[in-house]
């Protein structure tokens, strides 16, 4: 018997620790399960280490808030549920107008509206891609069990400050709120995951300042002082800079883990809890002699376009595990050639999706 | 304070306002350059926060940090620029349209008593839109949207922020001629500050309403909401609060993990998934945890979930454990291997999943809570006869007692191990003392 350290530790606590060892030092937010064990947790550990964690009196406010921080200097993060990204919807487009770095962790329930509160799901993946009008970029990672919450959430800090822009930590009720087990040493050390640079893609942002330079942020199009402007040319640079910014570094944000088996022509897509039935599930085929490959994507948004063409090669099935009614599917499908079978496996009934059910697909 | 003296702190490069003829919002921006002028900030220690609307146009005006951000909510990122850095003069320019809007945020920021100073641009109606009514438009006026008078009660704003403890709160007229004095008391207060500014619309409100500089001070007068200040507490700011707070804090651990580490052995060689149904109140959850734990502390990997209502301490509680020789990838239970039945409530609620149990499974009960529906083997939970005193009150320790007994998934000691690592003191010692009952 070798000793081993395990944590029990549920996704909440890994992900608040995530953000309180990246550095954020504020947060606000409004209760909603299963995002509230977030709140809670940051609201207690802040202040402990001189920052700030506040309930708003509701999502609104809370992103108002940390937008307001932001600009004054802190590091910040949110976290809500599916009904509290429907209120965040404006002020994220103000942060993408604004360039505020700012990291949300979305943790789905099954929706719309109150839905089957509380069980969880896959629903918002496509709602946080297009959280807000004018269809800007924005970054979502997507964790599959805690140790990843906990390295994922830091890695959004970064993603934050370098782009200047929201990301989202696409998590769900059952990683958030069940306690595991975990491997200690998983959380101490870090997955061997490319370095994002710390050098901003652009300006970085500069806080207000006493006796520093003077600051304007609007939500308005602006000039490059951040002075409300109508002049075709700047709105149509700055727009499209907003979108380049992101586009143009695809390649550095894709994160992905390929589990190729040679000779294989089926490959099994999948994200997030449901890529953890994924793994289960190809486990179990190759004891049994069967061939399969597997991708987890960890980097939702923008889409790992290159890093999924690759696994593509001698493909001619996808299966597509996700907890919705094939919001990742339709993107696998715009990609892949037109002769490989795409075949989604779907849950919109509160239930995890199983590995028999991806095993049973796989013998389609 | 400035280095240097500023004469005024208008951007003046940006003159002349954009405002329509005889509006006076060009009076009150006028009116706060002078008051930081008398206050002598420089502008860097400023930060203009501004709403949407016409009031909207005015951050580009200041040559103080200014901040442009969404309808209504103006409030909101003026209180996060200050939580951030106390040191910074924040005012926020909002009109009685933002108020509207933004209700629910100027009532809040009141009662947290934020360090932020709220002018109100308060014109009766929706200017940049075309005049249409607003939350302080009196009653029977005309606008594009009232158009035979309009029929709602006009919204307090100045008395809004006063009953909901708001620090300084004035009203005030875009005529008067210490508003400057009046925004500098204001800003010198440590709490929310507000001043409901009452203005002219020249372009809408007037023009329809017959309501000049006259008929506002006798509407003023005729809705006893008088002038000067309303209110003046020493109530302690939010960010002196805080720090309060952050003082406390400081003195606490850090959050950390509960670590278990490895001190037992287990032969374990597929998983096994558990249900332990029961009641709120019977610490079915706390029960999860302890075989959880043991099952970790053996060498095995856990997973563990709980379902109970939204209303606590009563209904059903449900705890659902996967324990097994490999970390657990799927943490679900679509089938039990083994379920154990402790109240009504949660025989109730997990019987979807003892019905599909299969003959190779197992399910426990207590008392009365047999016949199950399902093909699984079904015993009673027989517990020793020197546990039945604590049956009723702690039938869930006794429970994973039994059913550590039962599976042997790690061993006995394990589970005791279990309670001491993660139970508090007092608890973990009532626990202990039921778990012997195993062991005579």
């Amino acid at each position: 018997m070798n000793n081993q350290r395990r944590e029990m530790v549920d996704g909440a606590a890994a992900i608040a620790r995530g953000a309180l060892d990246a550095g954020c030092d504020f947060f606000a937010g409004y209760p909603i399960t299963p995002a509230s064990g977030i709140l809670s947790h940051m609201l207690r550990e802040l202040p402990k280490v001189g920052g700030i964690g506040l309930q708003g009196e509701d999502e609104i406010s809370s992103l108002g808030h940390c937008i307001g921080a932001a600009t004054a200097g802190a590091t910040v993060f949110t976290a809500t549920s599916g009904p509290g990204l429907s209120l965040y919807s404006e002020n994220l487009g103000l942060s993408i107008m604004m360039e505020v770095p700012l990291v949300i962790a979305i943790s789905q329930r099954l929706g719309p509206s109150t839905g089957a509160a509380t069980a969880t799901a896959q629903g918002d993946i496509q709602f946080m891609r297009w959280c807000t009008s004018g269809g800007y970029p924005v970054i979502v990672l997507s964790p599959t069990n805690i140790q990843e919450s906990y390295h994922l959430t830091k890695r959004a800090f970064k993603l934050a400050k370098r782009f200047r822009s929201p990301v989202f930590i696409a998590t769900d009720k059952e990683t958030v709120m069940t306690t595991e087990s975990v491997a200690e040493s998983e959380i101490l050390s870090s997955p061997e995951w490319p370095d994002i640079p710390d050098e901003p893609v652009g300006k970085p942002l500069y806080p207000y300042e006493i006796n520093g330079p003077i600051h304007h942020y609007t939500g308005s199009s602006h000039t490059e002082e951040g002075h409300i402007t109508k002049n075709p040319e700047i709105i149509a640079d700055f727009n499209e800079r907003l979108k380049n910014k992101i586009d143009d570094h695809t390649d550095e944000i894709s994160l992905v883990k390929k589990d190729m088996d040679n000779g294989s022509d089926t490959l099994i897509i999948s994200y997030g809890i449901s890529a953890r039935s994924m793994e289960a599930a190809v486990k179990e085929l190759r004891s049994n002699g069967n061939k399969v490959s597997a991708l987890t994507v960890y980097s939702l948004w923008p889409i790992p376009e290159k890093k999924i063409l690759s696994s593509l090669d001698g493909i001619k099935r996808i299966i597509i595990p996700e907890m919705n009614h094939g919001q990742y599917r339709h993107e696998i499908e715009r990609l892949a050639n037109e002769n490989v079978n795409i075949v989604g496996v779907n849950r919109v009934d509160t239930f995890l999706i199983t590995p028999e059910e991806i095993i049973k697909a796989y013998h389609g | 304070m400035a280095d240097k003296i500023f004469d005024t702190y208008i951007a003046e490069d940006n003159l002349p306002y954009e405002f329509c003829p005889g509006c006076s919002h060009g009076k009150v921006l006028g009116a706060i350059s002078n008051s930081l002028k008398q206050q002598g900030l420089d502008p860097s220690e400023v930060v203009i926060v501004t709403d949407i609307g016409c009031v909207g146009l005015s951050d580009k005006y200041f040559v103080t940090h200014a901040f442009h951000g969404l309808h209504g909510r103006a409030i909101t990122y003026a209180s996060g620029i200050k939580m951030q850095n106390p040191d910074l003069n924040v005012i926020v320019l909002i009109g009685d349209g933002g108020c509207g809007i933004g209700g629910h945020h100027l009532l809040n920021a009141a009662r947290l008593n934020t360090d932020i100073s709220v002018l109100v641009f308060n014109n009766f109606n929706f200017g940049m839109t075309g005049g249409q009514h607003s939350v302080t438009t009196p009653l029977d006026s005309i606008t594009p949207t009232t158009s035979l008078g309009s029929t709602d009660a006009p919204m307090d704003i100045a008395g809004t922020a006063k009953v909901n403890g708001g620090g300084f709160v004035a009203r005030a007229t875009a005529f008067d001629k210490d508003l400057p004095d009046l925004i500098e008391k204001a800003m010198r207060h440590g709490g929310f500050s507000l001043i409901d500014i009452w203005e002219l619309c020249t372009a809408y409100y007037v023009a329809r309403n017959d309501f000049g500089r006259k008929e506002m001070l006798s509407y003023m007068n005729g809705m006893e909401m008088e002038s000067g200040v309303l209110q003046k507490t020493d109530r302690p700011s939010f960010q002196t609060s805080y720090k309060g707070i952050q003082e406390q804090a400081s003195k606490q651990k850090p959050m950390s993990g509960l670590v278990l580490e490895t001190q037992f052995s287990s032969t374990l060689d597929k998983p096994i998934r558990i249900v332990l149904a029961g009641a709120a109140g019977q610490k079915v959850v706390s029960a999860g945890n302890l075989l959880a734990s043991a099952a970790t502390l053996s060498g095995l990997w856990t997973s563990r979930r709980a379902d109970f209502p939204i209303t606590i301490q009563t209904g059903f509680s449900v705890a659902e454990v996967v324990i097994s020789p490999e970390p657990v990838l799927y943490s679900g239970i679509v089938k039990p291997d083994v379920a154990a039945l402790i109240a009504p409530e949660g025989k109730a609620k997990i019987a979807r999943l003892t019905k599909t149990m299969k003959k190779s499974d197992t399910i426990y009960f207590a008392e009365g809570l047999g016949d199950v529906e399902s093909s699984a083997k079904q015993y009673p939970l027989e517990f020793p006869n020197s546990a039945q005193k604590d049956i009723r009150k702690n039938i869930s320790a006794l429970t994973a007692g039994y059913l550590a007994k039962q599976l042997k998934l790690f061993p006995f000691e394990a589970l005791k191990e279990a309670v001491r690592k993660i139970q508090k003191p007092k608890i973990a010692e009532i626990n202990l003392g039921i778990l012997t009952c195993f062991e005579d």
